[in-house]
């Protein structure tokens, strides 16, 4: 075991150039994207929303950077203490939580207003990460491990599924699964699981409230009151579909300017995106998500530990997730359901979430060689 | 160790197949998510352009202005004229109730107003400007002006509309215009692609029948809008096109001045050139006011003219029917004269009546006029002399004569109340009345009875037409110099031929005569009935010889005269009014070298020697004292006639 921890006495100068800057490049140039997207927002106004998210963005950056130099044994050891500790906000939320637009979702900490349940999809994937990091994988579908990883993703799910907000606690929920499967539990019983998902649907259906019903009929016939549910997946399918090959150009997006486009800071920033840079500009958007995500998956494949590798191999599949979900959601795939595109969309949590998970897979390349983090 | 290792290698092994798997899915969805964007951008593009073009682009129709209606010498008979609105954007009003109450305080504001203004309201974007009310009085506008700050959302504004000549004298010719109504819309096309708020449509007349063109095209203001409706910037403006204006052979003072002559008679006075068939006027009795149409007539006013019983909205001289009476008798004796039926020198005894068939046909004049040729017939409107002439020319030969002179047929063919009356003959009868032609009917057409109709412009375009030497002319109203051009060189060469400058003629004017010396013969046969003692209208004749005028009167009868009341002696104005005689006049002047045609017609006015022919002799004077004017203005062609 002595050899492990000789690994991990690197000096500062071995560290920073084991950093993966392509990562941190495409990182920077997502941010620099956003930034400008989000001055089309406010129809070429250098405002608050901008400013705003330019501070965050530089805030977060360094915060990533920060977090990428401290050592993957602090990940691992703290992992419980982390999801606990969020697990606690979250319950929190539920009676000291701010209220905005009819859910509770936001906890006054002074200096921010914390989304725990965006945090929650990083630390539940260290938190499983870390339990299966031990099992051996003959044991992974055994009933006696798999309670405490089904509690571990339930509790938070239902917690923040009663904000009310179905879209984090779906992508939280798909984060855990991510880990599960990954880590090699039985094909056959995901299967059946998915069955009786489907067998489930109508029960849960009944739980849901009356707005979450709408949107998922207005999914399936968006014509069926245009100028009320469906208004806002027709005009970001309007939006996107006028946008053409090359756009209609910066700051010239007529939809998000005329303010066609609901919620265009935050869920729907890929519209207007999409809109004013076409069908090239959406593409080379998609380019940097996937070379992230490859990326991420390129950096567990090279740790020498299983804590790390099945960390990056969740986190790339949650992001895959956050990015797809949001982009099928605005174009028409997907019912509309709360999903911030990782890093384009405005709102503080989402970075922070999102940098710190980055911050963990950078302190994975640092520390690759690391045999066993415990 | 070595076991952990083995199973630290199984475990990443296993991992990495996991991600694998995964990582097929991811990019699976990848693909499906550039399809997806592939589709709605390249394939759907033009389908999701043209609807964020329909988001973001709102046109706002703009009002043409209507083209203008001039009489012949340039005034205005309908113009364009500034008018005083209010207008309110509905979302800018802070509480409508407290404005409507602040509004019934500045101006007519009733719960009429209210009520129909809510009921707009309701229909309309609170974005929208809603017109409150089009005609402000000067004193409501500077009111309006004087408590805008008080009134917020409201827009006292100054548009134009039409306005007519107050008189009405042309009301029933120009007709008037209203908003166009739901109907209006439905039937025309050219209505529909106009479409802008507060268009206003030709309701009938002039306006109508010039509408497509005098309408004018509408402006377009283009705007950006946003998701709320709210105008962003304007990205386009075209100007609209003002309609043609016209202008029309009427005289309006002559208008006017014969509109005062009859305006407490009903009736209708028509003035044409015979030769180029420009009606110099037009006018019915009794007429209304085509303003108050434009604003939409009140219930009260509308009412009133309905329940008139001399019928002010009936155009009366082109669909008012009359039986011409005396008037006739110019064509009865030419189409005798033309047929050889009889010479000019036959006589005939009159006695006040005859017998004929069994029957008693009497003469207006009881003592009867003794021995009449065809001259002092027609002068003194013998009725016994066109009971024989008449008898002996036959129902079918009178009737083709007469429509010849355009009776029986449309004048203008331009107006939809345009009247083509009644010319009977056997056929006619068989047809539309079923049974067979009997002789007795023969002779009361003789004498413009019977089952003769026929409207006063017809009469003036029949006397026209005797006038010019029996020429066919084509009334006119719009003036068009293009199409005057060739009327004018016609009569030229006719001029020139009968001058004896040119040796054949070749001017195309239809004769409606064989021989000319018939013509000239009834002419001066009507010049006898005005300006010679016994003349039926020898005591309206001018002694000047500059405004010699010769006519014809005519009193027809609506009713049987029955044998009491002849035995009686009851006068015309002994009898109800609506039993009374319709006194008609039809007459051209100057004798000498004739230039213009006159009917009149009074319903109910006794006989035409007194009823209508002093009427007409003022209408004559005025229209030849204005004749040098009208020849300034017109081509100087006719100096020679």
């Amino acid at each position: 075991m002595q050899s492990n921890f000789s690994n991990t006495n690197l000096d500062f100068k071995d560290k920073f150039l084991s950093l993966d800057f392509l990562l941190i490049f495409l990182v920077l140039s997502l941010g620099v994207i956003s930034i400008f997207v989000m001055y089309s927002t406010e129809q070429g106004n250098f405002g608050y929303y901008t400013k705003s998210h330019l501070y965050r963005f530089l805030f977060f950056f360094t915060f990533f950077l920060l977090v990428s130099f401290l050592k993957i044994q602090f990940w691992f050891k703290s992992s419980y203490f982390f999801y606990f500790a969020v697990l606690f906000l979250l319950f929190a939320v539920d009676s000291f939580g701010v209220t905005a637009s009819g859910s509770k979702r936001w906890i006054n900490l002074f200096f921010i207003n914390l989304q725990p349940s965006e945090l929650m999809k990083i630390v539940l994937i260290t938190f499983l990460a870390r339990y299966y990091h031990k099992i051996p994988s003959d044991n992974v579908s055994s009933i006696k491990y798999i309670f405490t990883p089904i509690l571990a993703i339930l509790v938070p799910v239902i917690l923040v599924a009663s904000q009310p907000d179905l879209g984090t606690s779906v992508l939280i929920l798909i984060g855990g699964i991510a880990v599960i499967w990954l880590t090699g539990f039985r094909i056959k019983i995901f299967l059946y699981s998915f069955c009786m998902l489907i067998f489930l649907i109508p029960v849960a259906l009944s739980f849901l409230k009356p707005y979450q019903k709408s949107r998922i009929l207005t999914f399936i016939d968006p014509e069926r009151d245009p100028l009320g549910a469906g208004y806002q997946i027709i005009q970001s399918k309007i939006a996107v579909g006028s946008g053409g090959i090359f756009g209609k150009g910066f700051l010239q997006g007529s939809q998000s300017y005329l303010d066609y486009l609901p919620e265009k800071h935050t869920d729907f920033i890929f519209t207007l995106f999409s809109e004013e840079f076409g069908f090239i500009g959406s593409l080379v958007l998609l380019l940097i998500y996937a070379l992230i995500i490859y990326r991420i998956i390129r950096i567990g494949t090279k740790s020498k530990n299983n804590f790390a590798r099945l960390y990056c191999y969740s986190f790339a599949t949650a992001f895959f997730v956050y990015v797809t979900v949001n982009m099928s959601m605005v174009l028409g795939l997907l019912p509309i359901v709360g999903a911030p595109l990782p890093i384009m969309s405005y709102g503080g949590s989402s970075m922070l979430s999102i940098m710190l998970g980055l911050g963990v897979v950078m302190s994975c390349k640092i520390y690759q060689n690391v045999d066993s983090p415990n | 160790m070595l076991s952990f290792s083995e199973t630290f290698q199984n475990k990443s092994r296993l991992i990495s197949r996991r991600m694998f798997i995964l990582s097929s899915i991811k990019i699976t969805v990848f693909v499906a998510i550039i399809s997806r964007l592939f589709y709605l951008q390249i394939s759907e593009n033009i389908k999701w352009r043209s609807l964020s073009d329909k988001n973001r682009l709102r046109e706002w129709k703009l009002l043409p202005q209507r083209g203008i209606i001039e009489d012949f010498f340039g005034n205005k008979i309908a113009e364009n004229t500034q008018v005083f609105q209010l207008h309110m954007v509905p979302e800018d009003v802070p509480n409508m109730e407290e404005m409507f109450f602040k509004l019934s305080k500045l101006i007519n504001f009733n719960e009429n107003v209210k009520k129909s203004l809510i009921r707009n309201l309701k229909k309309r974007k609170p974005w929208q400007p809603i017109i409150i009310s089009d005609n402000l009085s000067w004193e409501e506008f500077s009111r309006l002006n004087l408590f805008l700050h008080e009134t917020p959302g409201i827009k006292p504004i100054v548009s134009v509309d039409r306005k007519y000549n107050e008189d009405g004298s042309s009301a029933h010719l120009v007709g008037y215009v209203s908003e166009a109504s739901v109907k209006d819309l439905k039937n025309s096309q050219f209505l529909r692609n106009i479409n802008a708020p507060g268009l206003k449509t030709g309701k009938n007349g002039l306006e109508k029948l010039l509408n497509k063109k005098i309408i004018g095209k509408p402006g377009l203001q283009r705007f950006e809008v946003n998701a709320f409706g709210k105008r962003i910037k304007e990205l386009k403006l075209t100007q609209g096109v003002a309609g043609k204006n016209y202008r029309t052979t009427l005289d309006q003072e002559v208008q006017t001045f014969a509109s005062s002559l009859i305006k407490d008679q009903s009736g209708s006075v028509c003035v044409m050139d015979i030769y180029t068939g420009d009606i110099i006027s037009i006018v019915s009795s009794p007429t209304f006011d085509p303003n108050k149409f434009v604003h939409g007539i009140s219930e009260k006013d509308w009412q009133l003219l309905l329940q008139d019983s001399n019928k002010p909205l009936i155009n009366k001289p082109m669909s008012g029917l009359y039986p011409p009476g005396s008037t006739i008798k110019p064509v009865v004796a030419l189409s005798a004269l033309e047929n050889d039926v009889v010479s000019t020198k036959k006589l005939v005894q009159c006695k006040g009546k005859i017998e004929l068939y069994g029957q008693t046909y009497h003469c207006w004049k009881e003592k009867g006029h003794g021995f009449m040729n065809m001259r002092s017939a027609i002068k003194q409107s013998c009725d016994v002399y066109f009971y024989e002439i008449s008898r002996r020319l036959g129902i079918d030969r009178l009737s083709l004569t007469a429509k010849q002179f355009g009776l029986g047929k449309k004048p203008l063919e331009l107006f939809n109340e345009e009247k083509s009356g009644v010319v009977p003959n056997t056929k006619w009868k068989l047809k539309n009345i079923g049974t067979g032609w009997v002789l007795g009917e023969t002779l009361i057409s003789g004498i413009g009875q019977g089952f003769f109709q026929t409207t006063p412009l017809q009469l003036c375009r029949m006397i026209a037409q005797f006038a010019n030497g029996g020429y066919e002319i084509t009334p006119r109203i719009i003036d068009d110099r293009y199409a005057l051009q060739p009327i004018i060189n016609s009569w030229r060469e006719e001029f020139n031929y009968r001058n004896g400058i040119l040796s054949s003629s070749n001017s195309g004017l239809k004769k409606l005569y064989n021989n000319s010396e018939n013509i000239k013969f009834i002419n001066d046969a009507l010049y006898g009935a005005t300006n010679e003692p016994m003349g039926t209208s020898y005591r309206s004749r001018f002694t000047s010889p500059k405004y010699l005028y010769a006519g014809k009167t005519g009193t027809s009868q609506i009713r049987t005269i029955t044998k009491e009341e002849r035995k009686l002696k009851i006068k015309n104005k002994d009898l109800p009014f609506e039993k009374r005689d319709h006194a008609l006049f039809v007459a051209f002047a100057p004798y000498k070298n004739p230039r213009y045609a006159i009917s009149v017609v009074i319903e109910h006015g006794g006989a035409g020697s007194t009823g209508a022919a002093p009427i007409a002799k003022k209408v004559i004077k005025k229209v030849l004292d204005r004749h040098k004017l009208r020849q300034k203005y017109q081509l100087d062609l006719f100096q020679q006639v």
